[in-house]
Protein backbone atom coordinates (compact mmCIF):
# COMPACT_ATOMS: atom_id res chain seq x y z
CA UNK A 1 0.00 0.00 0.00
CA UNK A 2 1.26 3.00 -1.14
CA UNK A 3 -0.29 5.50 1.79
CA UNK A 4 1.28 2.90 4.49
CA UNK A 5 4.50 4.01 3.65
CA UNK A 6 3.69 7.02 5.65
CA UNK A 7 3.57 11.25 5.10
CA UNK A 8 6.53 11.61 4.35
CA UNK A 9 6.36 9.62 1.52
CA UNK A 10 3.75 11.26 0.55
CA UNK A 11 5.10 14.16 0.79
CA UNK A 12 7.85 12.92 -1.53
CA UNK A 13 5.53 11.75 -4.07
CA UNK A 14 2.72 15.19 -4.15
CA UNK A 15 5.75 17.53 -3.92
CA UNK A 16 6.43 19.71 -0.98
CA UNK A 17 4.79 23.37 -0.37
CA UNK A 18 7.41 26.54 -0.84
CA UNK A 19 5.97 28.32 2.28
CA UNK A 20 7.23 31.80 1.90
CA UNK A 21 6.62 31.65 -1.26
CA UNK A 22 2.79 30.83 -0.99
CA UNK A 23 2.68 33.82 1.65
CA UNK A 24 3.96 36.14 -0.54
CA UNK A 25 1.42 35.16 -3.36
CA UNK A 26 -1.78 35.30 -1.24
CA UNK A 27 -0.45 38.62 -0.36
CA UNK A 28 -1.05 40.17 -3.51
CA UNK A 29 -4.28 39.28 -3.73
CA UNK A 30 -5.46 41.16 -1.52
CA UNK A 31 -4.35 44.63 -3.31
CA UNK A 32 -6.54 43.84 -6.88
CA UNK A 33 -8.49 46.62 -7.87
CA UNK A 34 -11.63 45.29 -7.94
CA UNK A 35 -14.31 48.47 -9.04
CA UNK A 36 -17.90 48.69 -9.99
CA UNK A 37 -19.14 46.10 -12.14
CA UNK A 38 -16.60 43.39 -11.43
CA UNK A 39 -17.02 44.52 -7.86
CA UNK A 40 -20.61 43.72 -8.12
CA UNK A 41 -20.74 40.54 -10.41
CA UNK A 42 -18.29 39.19 -7.06
CA UNK A 43 -20.81 40.38 -4.55
CA UNK A 44 -23.15 38.49 -6.24
CA UNK A 45 -21.55 35.22 -7.12
CA UNK A 46 -20.17 34.76 -3.40
CA UNK A 47 -23.53 35.11 -2.47
CA UNK A 48 -24.32 32.51 -4.32
CA UNK A 49 -21.49 30.08 -2.93
CA UNK A 50 -22.15 31.09 1.16
CA UNK A 51 -22.88 27.64 2.83
CA UNK A 52 -25.05 29.76 5.54
CA UNK A 53 -24.03 28.24 8.92
CA UNK A 54 -25.30 27.79 12.13
CA UNK A 55 -23.53 25.78 14.21
CA UNK A 56 -23.99 26.52 17.96
CA UNK A 57 -25.44 24.00 20.99
CA UNK A 58 -28.49 26.92 21.57
CA UNK A 59 -29.50 26.02 17.41
CA UNK A 60 -33.80 25.49 17.70
CA UNK A 61 -35.84 24.59 14.88
CA UNK A 62 -37.13 28.40 14.98
CA UNK A 63 -33.57 29.49 14.59
CA UNK A 64 -32.66 27.39 11.77
CA UNK A 65 -36.13 28.07 9.89
CA UNK A 66 -35.53 32.03 10.53
CA UNK A 67 -31.47 30.91 8.53
CA UNK A 68 -33.38 29.18 5.67
CA UNK A 69 -35.84 32.27 5.35
CA UNK A 70 -32.63 34.53 4.72
CA UNK A 71 -30.64 31.44 3.16
CA UNK A 72 -33.91 32.10 0.61
CA UNK A 73 -34.06 35.19 0.18
CA UNK A 74 -31.14 37.47 1.62
CA UNK A 75 -33.17 40.68 1.34
CA UNK A 76 -35.91 42.42 -0.04
CA UNK A 77 -33.90 43.23 -3.18
CA UNK A 78 -34.95 40.43 -5.24
CA UNK A 79 -31.81 40.89 -7.68
CA UNK A 80 -29.64 39.45 -4.41
CA UNK A 81 -29.70 35.61 -5.42
CA UNK A 82 -29.82 32.85 -2.66
CA UNK A 83 -27.45 31.23 -1.09
CA UNK A 84 -26.23 27.83 -2.22
CA UNK A 85 -26.87 25.93 1.19
CA UNK A 86 -27.84 25.80 4.67
CA UNK A 87 -25.19 24.36 6.85
CA UNK A 88 -26.46 23.33 10.26
CA UNK A 89 -26.54 19.89 12.94
CA UNK A 90 -27.65 16.85 12.13
CA UNK A 91 -30.67 17.47 14.33
CA UNK A 92 -31.68 20.06 13.00
CA UNK A 93 -31.87 18.79 9.16
CA UNK A 94 -35.24 18.07 9.47
CA UNK A 95 -36.48 20.89 10.39
CA UNK A 96 -34.62 22.93 7.12
CA UNK A 97 -35.78 19.97 4.91
CA UNK A 98 -39.34 21.68 5.95
CA UNK A 99 -38.60 24.67 3.96
CA UNK A 100 -36.12 23.75 1.75
CA UNK A 101 -37.02 20.59 -0.08
CA UNK A 102 -37.65 21.72 -4.04
CA UNK A 103 -35.85 24.80 -3.64
CA UNK A 104 -32.65 25.79 -4.94
CA UNK A 105 -31.35 25.58 -1.52
CA UNK A 106 -29.42 22.61 -0.70
CA UNK A 107 -29.12 21.37 2.85
CA UNK A 108 -25.85 20.99 4.36
CA UNK A 109 -25.22 19.02 7.92
CA UNK A 110 -21.98 18.75 9.33
CA UNK A 111 -21.56 15.18 11.14
CA UNK A 112 -19.18 12.38 11.95
CA UNK A 113 -19.01 13.86 15.38
CA UNK A 114 -18.44 17.06 14.66
CA UNK A 115 -16.22 19.01 15.62
CA UNK A 116 -13.52 16.74 16.91
CA UNK A 117 -14.17 13.40 15.44
CA UNK A 118 -13.50 11.89 18.18
CA UNK A 119 -15.74 9.02 18.23
CA UNK A 120 -15.85 5.53 17.38
CA UNK A 121 -16.58 4.73 13.04
CA UNK A 122 -19.99 3.26 13.53
CA UNK A 123 -21.05 5.94 15.74
CA UNK A 124 -19.84 8.78 13.06
CA UNK A 125 -21.21 6.42 10.06
CA UNK A 126 -24.71 6.26 11.71
CA UNK A 127 -24.59 9.49 12.09
CA UNK A 128 -24.05 10.54 8.16
CA UNK A 129 -27.01 7.68 7.29
CA UNK A 130 -29.27 9.73 10.02
CA UNK A 131 -28.46 13.16 8.40
CA UNK A 132 -28.85 11.88 4.51
CA UNK A 133 -32.04 9.82 5.40
CA UNK A 134 -33.48 13.27 7.30
CA UNK A 135 -32.81 14.78 3.82
CA UNK A 136 -29.18 16.53 4.05
CA UNK A 137 -28.14 17.25 0.65
CA UNK A 138 -24.16 17.54 1.21
CA UNK A 139 -22.34 15.85 4.65
CA UNK A 140 -19.11 17.92 5.69
CA UNK A 141 -17.24 15.03 7.66
CA UNK A 142 -13.84 15.89 9.70
CA UNK A 143 -11.22 13.67 9.16
CA UNK A 144 -9.45 12.15 11.74
CA UNK A 145 -6.12 14.68 12.72
CA UNK A 146 -5.34 12.20 15.45
CA UNK A 147 -4.70 9.29 12.59
CA UNK A 148 -3.22 11.44 10.43
CA UNK A 149 -0.65 12.93 12.95
CA UNK A 150 -0.09 10.13 14.34
CA UNK A 151 0.98 8.63 10.82
CA UNK A 152 -1.94 6.11 10.42
CA UNK A 153 -2.71 7.54 7.02
CA UNK A 154 -4.68 4.73 5.25
CA UNK A 155 -6.64 4.69 8.31
CA UNK A 156 -7.36 8.14 7.54
CA UNK A 157 -8.13 7.92 3.56
CA UNK A 158 -10.29 4.70 4.71
CA UNK A 159 -12.80 6.56 7.22
CA UNK A 160 -13.18 8.77 4.04
CA UNK A 161 -14.35 6.07 2.05
CA UNK A 162 -16.67 4.68 4.92
CA UNK A 163 -18.11 8.27 4.75
CA UNK A 164 -18.57 8.64 1.07
CA UNK A 165 -20.53 5.17 0.41
CA UNK A 166 -22.52 6.17 3.59
CA UNK A 167 -23.06 9.67 1.56
CA UNK A 168 -24.76 7.45 -1.10
CA UNK A 169 -26.05 10.79 -3.30
CA UNK A 170 -25.12 13.38 -1.29
CA UNK A 171 -21.87 15.69 -1.74
CA UNK A 172 -19.27 15.15 0.59
CA UNK A 173 -17.20 17.49 1.90
CA UNK A 174 -13.65 16.65 3.71
CA UNK A 175 -12.88 19.28 6.45
CA UNK A 176 -8.98 18.78 7.05
CA UNK A 177 -8.97 21.28 9.74
CA UNK A 178 -5.98 23.06 8.55
CA UNK A 179 -5.07 24.68 11.77
CA UNK A 180 -4.52 21.10 13.76
CA UNK A 181 -2.62 20.21 10.25
CA UNK A 182 0.78 22.46 11.44
CA UNK A 183 2.10 22.78 7.95
CA UNK A 184 1.32 23.66 4.61
CA UNK A 185 2.75 20.23 3.56
CA UNK A 186 0.54 18.37 6.06
CA UNK A 187 -2.29 20.29 4.09
CA UNK A 188 -1.56 19.75 0.56
CA UNK A 189 -1.02 15.64 2.04
CA UNK A 190 -4.11 15.98 3.61
CA UNK A 191 -5.86 17.31 0.60
CA UNK A 192 -4.43 14.54 -1.62
CA UNK A 193 -5.51 11.36 0.49
CA UNK A 194 -8.71 13.16 0.47
CA UNK A 195 -8.82 13.83 -3.24
CA UNK A 196 -7.88 10.45 -4.38
CA UNK A 197 -10.89 8.41 -3.07
CA UNK A 198 -13.63 11.49 -3.64
CA UNK A 199 -15.59 11.50 -6.48
CA UNK A 200 -16.03 14.74 -9.05
CA UNK A 201 -17.77 17.65 -7.54
CA UNK A 202 -17.26 16.68 -3.94
CA UNK A 203 -15.50 18.84 -1.66
CA UNK A 204 -12.23 19.34 0.45
CA UNK A 205 -12.66 22.38 3.50
CA UNK A 206 -10.06 24.12 5.50
CA UNK A 207 -11.53 23.74 8.92
CA UNK A 208 -14.69 23.46 11.08
CA UNK A 209 -14.80 27.29 12.32
CA UNK A 210 -14.31 25.57 15.93
CA UNK A 211 -10.75 26.49 16.37
CA UNK A 212 -8.74 29.81 17.15
CA UNK A 213 -7.33 29.56 13.45
CA UNK A 214 -9.53 29.48 10.89
CA UNK A 215 -9.53 29.76 6.67
CA UNK A 216 -6.75 31.96 5.62
CA UNK A 217 -5.73 32.74 2.18
CA UNK A 218 -2.75 30.76 2.47
CA UNK A 219 -4.10 27.34 3.21
CA UNK A 220 -6.79 28.44 0.90
CA UNK A 221 -4.25 28.83 -1.84
CA UNK A 222 -2.35 25.47 -0.66
CA UNK A 223 -5.77 23.31 -1.44
CA UNK A 224 -6.57 25.50 -4.35
CA UNK A 225 -2.88 24.42 -5.98
CA UNK A 226 -3.44 20.81 -4.82
CA UNK A 227 -7.05 20.49 -6.48
CA UNK A 228 -5.19 21.91 -9.30
CA UNK A 229 -2.25 19.20 -9.81
CA UNK A 230 -4.94 16.52 -9.13
CA UNK A 231 -6.93 17.78 -11.72
CA UNK A 232 -3.80 17.82 -14.17
CA UNK A 233 -2.88 14.67 -13.16
CA UNK A 234 -6.04 12.60 -13.19
CA UNK A 235 -8.82 15.17 -14.86
CA UNK A 236 -11.17 14.98 -11.44
CA UNK A 237 -12.85 18.08 -10.64
CA UNK A 238 -12.64 18.45 -6.85
CA UNK A 239 -14.33 21.40 -5.19
CA UNK A 240 -13.05 23.62 -2.41
CA UNK A 241 -14.66 25.35 0.59
CA UNK A 242 -12.64 27.62 3.13
CA UNK A 243 -15.03 28.08 6.14
CA UNK A 244 -14.45 29.89 9.32
CA UNK A 245 -13.41 33.25 9.67
CA UNK A 246 -14.37 35.44 6.87
CA UNK A 247 -16.56 37.37 7.68
CA UNK A 248 -16.54 40.53 5.57
CA UNK A 249 -17.19 40.88 1.76
CA UNK A 250 -13.83 42.43 1.10
CA UNK A 251 -12.11 38.92 2.15
CA UNK A 252 -14.70 36.79 0.44
CA UNK A 253 -13.47 38.77 -2.94
CA UNK A 254 -9.88 37.93 -1.99
CA UNK A 255 -10.71 34.55 -1.57
CA UNK A 256 -12.30 34.72 -5.24
CA UNK A 257 -9.46 36.12 -6.92
CA UNK A 258 -7.60 33.06 -5.67
CA UNK A 259 -9.81 31.10 -7.22
CA UNK A 260 -9.91 33.15 -10.25
CA UNK A 261 -5.63 32.99 -10.83
CA UNK A 262 -5.38 29.56 -9.47
CA UNK A 263 -8.03 27.54 -10.81
CA UNK A 264 -9.87 29.52 -13.51
CA UNK A 265 -13.50 30.64 -14.82
CA UNK A 266 -14.48 26.89 -14.34
CA UNK A 267 -14.56 27.10 -10.30
CA UNK A 268 -16.33 30.31 -10.25
CA UNK A 269 -19.68 28.97 -9.44
CA UNK A 270 -21.49 27.35 -6.13
CA UNK A 271 -20.91 23.80 -7.67
CA UNK A 272 -17.34 24.08 -7.51
CA UNK A 273 -16.32 26.75 -4.23
CA UNK A 274 -18.16 27.43 -1.58
CA UNK A 275 -18.02 29.97 1.73
CA UNK A 276 -18.78 28.25 5.00
CA UNK A 277 -19.72 31.37 6.66
CA UNK A 278 -22.57 33.03 9.17
CA UNK A 279 -21.58 36.53 9.53
CA UNK A 280 -20.35 37.37 5.78
CA UNK A 281 -23.88 37.11 3.94
CA UNK A 282 -24.82 40.11 6.22
CA UNK A 283 -21.84 42.41 4.84
CA UNK A 284 -22.30 41.09 0.59
CA UNK A 285 -25.70 42.08 0.89
CA UNK A 286 -24.92 45.50 3.16
CA UNK A 287 -22.48 45.94 0.34
CA UNK A 288 -24.20 45.29 -2.74
CA UNK A 289 -27.24 47.80 -1.13
CA UNK A 290 -24.34 50.40 -1.31
CA UNK A 291 -23.35 49.45 -4.48
CA UNK A 292 -26.80 49.74 -5.62
CA UNK A 293 -27.47 53.05 -3.41
CA UNK A 294 -23.98 54.56 -3.52
CA UNK A 295 -24.82 55.19 0.40
CA UNK A 296 -23.17 53.62 3.14
CA UNK A 297 -25.11 51.25 5.02
CA UNK A 298 -25.27 50.54 9.23
CA UNK A 299 -24.52 46.95 9.45
CA UNK A 300 -28.08 46.14 12.01
CA UNK A 301 -29.99 47.23 8.81
CA UNK A 302 -28.88 43.30 8.16
CA UNK A 303 -29.13 41.71 10.46
CA UNK A 304 -30.14 41.03 14.23
CA UNK A 305 -28.20 42.98 16.22
CA UNK A 306 -30.37 45.04 18.33
CA UNK A 307 -27.64 47.70 19.72
CA UNK A 308 -27.09 51.24 18.14
CA UNK A 309 -24.04 50.44 17.31
CA UNK B 1 25.11 70.08 12.33
CA UNK B 2 22.54 67.75 12.93
CA UNK B 3 19.81 67.02 9.97
CA UNK B 4 16.48 68.14 12.03
CA UNK B 5 13.64 65.19 11.99
CA UNK B 6 10.36 66.47 11.13
CA UNK B 7 6.86 64.67 11.58
CA UNK B 8 4.56 63.42 9.87
CA UNK B 9 1.28 64.20 10.81
CA UNK B 10 -1.33 61.05 10.62
CA UNK B 11 -5.01 60.69 11.71
CA UNK B 12 -6.21 59.19 14.60
CA UNK B 13 -8.59 56.37 13.62
CA UNK B 14 -8.97 53.20 15.65
CA UNK B 15 -6.52 53.66 17.84
CA UNK B 16 -3.77 54.03 15.41
CA UNK B 17 -2.21 56.61 13.59
CA UNK B 18 -3.19 56.75 9.85
CA UNK B 19 -2.35 58.16 7.33
CA UNK B 20 -5.47 58.49 4.23
CA UNK B 21 -6.24 55.34 2.54
CA UNK B 22 -5.93 57.11 -1.07
CA UNK B 23 -2.46 58.49 0.02
CA UNK B 24 -2.91 62.09 -0.99
CA UNK B 25 -2.02 65.09 1.10
CA UNK B 26 -1.85 69.07 1.30
CA UNK B 27 0.77 70.97 2.31
CA UNK B 28 0.28 72.99 5.62
CA UNK B 29 2.10 76.27 5.79
CA UNK B 30 1.87 78.78 8.78
CA UNK B 31 0.71 82.42 9.10
CA UNK B 32 3.66 83.55 7.34
CA UNK B 33 3.16 81.15 4.65
CA UNK B 34 6.47 78.98 5.43
CA UNK B 35 5.78 75.31 4.68
CA UNK B 36 5.19 73.38 7.93
CA UNK B 37 4.03 69.60 6.80
CA UNK B 38 1.88 67.47 4.67
CA UNK B 39 -1.64 66.81 6.44
CA UNK B 40 -3.56 63.92 5.12
CA UNK B 41 -6.32 64.31 2.69
CA UNK B 42 -8.66 61.45 3.86
CA UNK B 43 -11.20 60.14 1.69
CA UNK B 44 -14.88 59.08 1.97
CA UNK B 45 -13.48 55.50 2.37
CA UNK B 46 -11.34 56.61 5.09
CA UNK B 47 -14.48 58.39 7.04
CA UNK B 48 -15.96 54.70 5.94
CA UNK B 49 -13.30 52.80 8.25
CA UNK B 50 -13.22 55.08 10.54
CA UNK B 51 -16.92 54.76 11.02
CA UNK B 52 -16.63 51.11 11.50
CA UNK B 53 -13.69 51.49 14.62
CA UNK B 54 -16.01 53.68 15.92
CA UNK B 55 -18.77 51.11 15.78
CA UNK B 56 -16.08 48.57 17.25
CA UNK B 57 -15.50 50.71 20.10
CA UNK B 58 -18.72 51.93 21.10
CA UNK B 59 -20.63 48.77 22.83
CA UNK B 60 -17.41 49.12 25.31
CA UNK B 61 -17.26 52.61 25.92
CA UNK B 62 -20.58 52.50 26.55
CA UNK B 63 -21.03 50.16 28.77
CA UNK B 64 -18.39 51.41 31.66
CA UNK B 65 -19.20 53.00 34.48
CA UNK B 66 -20.00 56.57 34.83
CA UNK B 67 -17.17 57.29 37.50
CA UNK B 68 -14.52 55.11 34.94
CA UNK B 69 -15.48 57.16 31.55
CA UNK B 70 -15.19 60.60 34.11
CA UNK B 71 -11.23 59.23 34.97
CA UNK B 72 -10.45 58.92 31.67
CA UNK B 73 -11.50 62.46 30.44
CA UNK B 74 -10.08 63.52 33.32
CA UNK B 75 -7.13 62.20 32.27
CA UNK B 76 -7.00 63.75 28.63
CA UNK B 77 -7.06 66.68 30.60
CA UNK B 78 -3.92 65.95 32.86
CA UNK B 79 -1.98 65.24 29.05
CA UNK B 80 -3.05 68.02 27.62
CA UNK B 81 -2.16 70.20 30.69
CA UNK B 82 1.38 68.34 30.83
CA UNK B 83 1.75 69.66 26.62
CA UNK B 84 0.43 72.88 26.88
CA UNK B 85 3.23 74.63 25.16
CA UNK B 86 3.91 72.35 22.10
CA UNK B 87 -0.29 72.43 22.04
CA UNK B 88 0.09 76.54 22.14
CA UNK B 89 2.90 76.43 19.07
CA UNK B 90 0.38 74.22 17.33
CA UNK B 91 -2.53 76.61 17.23
CA UNK B 92 0.21 79.32 16.41
CA UNK B 93 0.36 77.83 13.47
CA UNK B 94 -2.43 79.38 12.31
CA UNK B 95 -1.26 82.86 13.12
CA UNK B 96 -2.71 84.66 16.06
CA UNK B 97 -0.73 86.20 19.56
CA UNK B 98 0.83 83.79 21.78
CA UNK B 99 -1.95 84.81 24.43
CA UNK B 100 -4.61 84.24 22.87
CA UNK B 101 -3.13 80.91 21.36
CA UNK B 102 -2.62 79.99 25.03
CA UNK B 103 -5.89 80.99 26.55
CA UNK B 104 -7.50 78.64 24.10
CA UNK B 105 -5.29 75.53 25.16
CA UNK B 106 -6.28 76.65 28.75
CA UNK B 107 -10.10 76.97 27.68
CA UNK B 108 -9.99 73.18 26.39
CA UNK B 109 -8.61 71.51 29.54
CA UNK B 110 -10.89 73.29 31.32
CA UNK B 111 -14.01 72.16 29.24
CA UNK B 112 -12.95 68.23 29.14
CA UNK B 113 -12.37 68.54 32.70
CA UNK B 114 -15.87 70.32 32.94
CA UNK B 115 -17.12 67.03 30.99
CA UNK B 116 -15.53 64.79 33.02
CA UNK B 117 -17.18 65.74 35.86
CA UNK B 118 -20.09 65.23 34.00
CA UNK B 119 -20.20 61.58 33.39
CA UNK B 120 -21.79 60.36 36.55
CA UNK B 121 -24.33 63.29 36.84
CA UNK B 122 -26.19 63.42 33.54
CA UNK B 123 -28.46 60.80 33.73
CA UNK B 124 -29.64 61.47 37.40
CA UNK B 125 -30.62 65.09 35.39
CA UNK B 126 -32.34 63.88 32.40
CA UNK B 127 -33.54 60.57 33.08
CA UNK B 128 -36.98 60.56 35.66
CA UNK B 129 -39.75 58.69 37.02
CA UNK B 130 -42.36 59.27 35.83
CA UNK B 131 -46.25 59.89 37.64
CA UNK B 132 -48.37 57.48 35.37
CA UNK B 133 -52.29 56.94 36.08
CA UNK B 134 -51.97 53.11 36.26
CA UNK B 135 -50.09 50.63 38.09
CA UNK B 136 -47.18 51.02 36.48
CA UNK B 137 -43.51 52.04 37.43
CA UNK B 138 -42.90 54.27 34.14
CA UNK B 139 -39.26 55.68 34.53
CA UNK B 140 -36.82 57.47 31.67
CA UNK B 141 -33.11 56.28 30.83
CA UNK B 142 -30.76 58.32 28.90
CA UNK B 143 -28.64 55.66 26.13
CA UNK B 144 -26.23 57.19 23.49
CA UNK B 145 -27.24 57.01 20.16
CA UNK B 146 -24.79 55.49 19.02
CA UNK B 147 -21.83 57.23 16.26
CA UNK B 148 -21.58 60.73 16.25
CA UNK B 149 -20.27 62.64 12.93
CA UNK B 150 -18.97 65.84 14.28
CA UNK B 151 -17.67 68.65 11.99
CA UNK B 152 -15.44 70.93 13.34
CA UNK B 153 -14.98 74.88 13.23
CA UNK B 154 -12.41 76.61 11.16
CA UNK B 155 -11.64 79.40 13.59
CA UNK B 156 -11.07 77.73 17.15
CA UNK B 157 -9.08 74.72 15.99
CA UNK B 158 -8.65 73.40 19.42
CA UNK B 159 -11.85 74.52 21.56
CA UNK B 160 -14.33 74.30 18.85
CA UNK B 161 -13.10 70.69 18.18
CA UNK B 162 -12.84 70.03 21.79
CA UNK B 163 -16.42 71.48 22.76
CA UNK B 164 -18.12 69.01 20.19
CA UNK B 165 -16.78 66.12 20.67
CA UNK B 166 -16.90 65.95 24.89
CA UNK B 167 -19.74 65.80 25.14
CA UNK B 168 -20.39 63.55 22.60
CA UNK B 169 -18.08 60.90 24.45
CA UNK B 170 -19.52 61.99 27.79
CA UNK B 171 -22.72 60.07 26.92
CA UNK B 172 -21.24 57.12 25.67
CA UNK B 173 -21.03 57.87 22.55
CA UNK B 174 -17.95 56.84 20.11
CA UNK B 175 -17.17 59.83 17.48
CA UNK B 176 -15.98 60.68 13.75
CA UNK B 177 -14.68 64.29 13.57
CA UNK B 178 -13.40 66.29 10.73
CA UNK B 179 -10.81 68.50 11.77
CA UNK B 180 -10.63 72.32 11.00
CA UNK B 181 -9.79 72.44 7.35
CA UNK B 182 -7.55 75.74 7.62
CA UNK B 183 -5.92 74.30 10.89
CA UNK B 184 -5.80 70.90 11.23
CA UNK B 185 -2.47 70.13 13.26
CA UNK B 186 -3.63 71.02 16.51
CA UNK B 187 -6.46 67.90 16.11
CA UNK B 188 -3.47 65.74 15.18
CA UNK B 189 -1.71 66.27 18.22
CA UNK B 190 -4.91 66.12 20.28
CA UNK B 191 -4.80 62.57 18.50
CA UNK B 192 -1.40 61.79 20.27
CA UNK B 193 -2.85 62.97 23.11
CA UNK B 194 -5.82 61.03 22.99
CA UNK B 195 -3.58 57.72 22.61
CA UNK B 196 -1.73 57.95 25.61
CA UNK B 197 -5.58 58.91 27.63
CA UNK B 198 -6.69 55.69 28.19
CA UNK B 199 -9.22 56.67 26.34
CA UNK B 200 -9.95 52.95 24.53
CA UNK B 201 -8.93 53.35 20.56
CA UNK B 202 -11.82 54.28 18.31
CA UNK B 203 -13.98 56.16 20.55
CA UNK B 204 -12.63 59.08 19.35
CA UNK B 205 -11.57 59.17 15.37
CA UNK B 206 -9.97 62.35 13.96
CA UNK B 207 -10.01 62.72 10.72
CA UNK B 208 -8.27 65.94 8.51
CA UNK B 209 -9.18 66.41 5.03
CA UNK B 210 -11.60 68.71 2.55
CA UNK B 211 -14.79 69.59 4.03
CA UNK B 212 -16.42 69.34 0.45
CA UNK B 213 -15.24 66.19 -0.27
CA UNK B 214 -16.63 64.35 3.00
CA UNK B 215 -19.84 66.11 4.00
CA UNK B 216 -21.62 64.21 1.87
CA UNK B 217 -20.96 61.02 3.03
CA UNK B 218 -21.09 62.26 6.86
CA UNK B 219 -24.69 63.22 5.62
CA UNK B 220 -25.56 59.76 3.63
CA UNK B 221 -23.43 57.63 5.77
CA UNK B 222 -26.52 55.39 7.88
CA UNK B 223 -24.67 54.10 10.77
CA UNK B 224 -24.13 57.67 11.83
CA UNK B 225 -26.61 58.51 14.06
CA UNK B 226 -26.16 61.99 14.92
CA UNK B 227 -24.35 64.82 13.08
CA UNK B 228 -22.77 67.77 14.60
CA UNK B 229 -21.94 70.58 12.43
CA UNK B 230 -20.53 74.59 12.15
CA UNK B 231 -21.34 74.68 8.94
CA UNK B 232 -22.04 76.97 6.18
CA UNK B 233 -25.63 77.64 4.13
CA UNK B 234 -24.73 75.51 1.68
CA UNK B 235 -23.56 72.55 4.01
CA UNK B 236 -26.43 72.85 6.07
CA UNK B 237 -28.33 71.73 3.37
CA UNK B 238 -26.05 68.89 1.88
CA UNK B 239 -26.66 67.93 5.62
CA UNK B 240 -29.76 67.89 5.90
CA UNK B 241 -30.86 66.16 2.93
CA UNK B 242 -28.64 63.48 3.16
CA UNK B 243 -30.18 63.35 7.03
CA UNK B 244 -33.47 63.48 6.04
CA UNK B 245 -32.36 60.40 3.92
CA UNK B 246 -30.29 58.11 6.53
CA UNK B 247 -32.87 59.71 9.28
CA UNK B 248 -30.22 60.85 11.47
CA UNK B 249 -30.49 63.61 13.98
CA UNK B 250 -28.73 67.09 13.02
CA UNK B 251 -27.46 69.79 15.20
CA UNK B 252 -26.19 72.74 13.15
CA UNK B 253 -24.39 75.81 13.69
CA UNK B 254 -24.04 78.29 11.66
CA UNK B 255 -20.49 79.58 10.80
CA UNK B 256 -22.25 83.11 9.79
CA UNK B 257 -23.74 83.04 13.45
CA UNK B 258 -20.69 84.53 15.70
CA UNK B 259 -20.03 81.94 18.10
CA UNK B 260 -18.93 82.62 21.71
CA UNK B 261 -16.76 79.18 22.46
CA UNK B 262 -15.01 80.44 25.47
CA UNK B 263 -18.49 81.12 26.38
CA UNK B 264 -20.16 78.98 29.62
CA UNK B 265 -23.20 78.71 27.23
CA UNK B 266 -20.73 76.94 25.31
CA UNK B 267 -20.78 73.90 27.68
CA UNK B 268 -23.10 71.90 30.34
CA UNK B 269 -25.81 69.23 30.71
CA UNK B 270 -27.78 70.90 26.93
CA UNK B 271 -25.19 69.90 24.96
CA UNK B 272 -24.65 66.25 26.11
CA UNK B 273 -28.28 66.01 26.14
CA UNK B 274 -28.10 66.82 22.64
CA UNK B 275 -26.49 63.50 21.69
CA UNK B 276 -28.52 60.93 23.75
CA UNK B 277 -31.72 59.38 23.58
CA UNK B 278 -34.14 58.77 26.34
CA UNK B 279 -35.50 55.66 26.47
CA UNK B 280 -39.35 54.63 29.12
CA UNK B 281 -40.11 51.72 30.39
CA UNK B 282 -43.71 50.58 31.67
CA UNK B 283 -43.03 48.51 34.17
CA UNK B 284 -46.10 46.79 35.85
CA UNK B 285 -46.08 46.80 39.69
CA UNK B 286 -48.73 45.39 42.13
CA UNK B 287 -51.12 42.58 41.28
Amino acid sequence: MRNSLGLRSLIEEIGGVDQVGIDERVAKYATRSIKKHAKVFGLKLATTMVDLTTLEGKDTPGKVASLCQKALRPHDDSDIPPTAAVCVYPAMVKHAAKLLKGTSVKIASVATAFPSGQSSLKIRLAEVRAAVSDGADEIDMVINRGAFLAGELARVQDEISAVLEACGEATLKVILETSELETYDNIRAASFLAMRVLRPGDFIKTSTGKTSANATLGNNQVMLEAIRDHFLATGVEIAMKPAGGIRTAKEALHFLVAVKETLGDAWLNQDRYRFGASALLNDLVRQMVKEKTGVYQAPYTFSESTTAY
Amino acid sequence: MRLHITKTPKCYVGGSFIRSEGGRVAPLCDAKGTFFANIPLCTRKDLRNAVEAAAKAGPNWAGRSAYNRGQILYRLAEMLEARTPEMTEAILIGGGSRAKANREVVASIDRIVHYAGWTDKFPALLGSVNPVASSHFNFTVTEPMGIIGIIAPDDVPLLGLVSLVLPAITGGNSVVTLASNKQPYPAILLGEMLATSDLPGGVVNLLTGQRDELIPTFASHAHLRGVTAVADLVERQALQNGAADSVKRLKLIAVEDPMDWYSESAQGLYEIRDHLELKTTWHPIGG
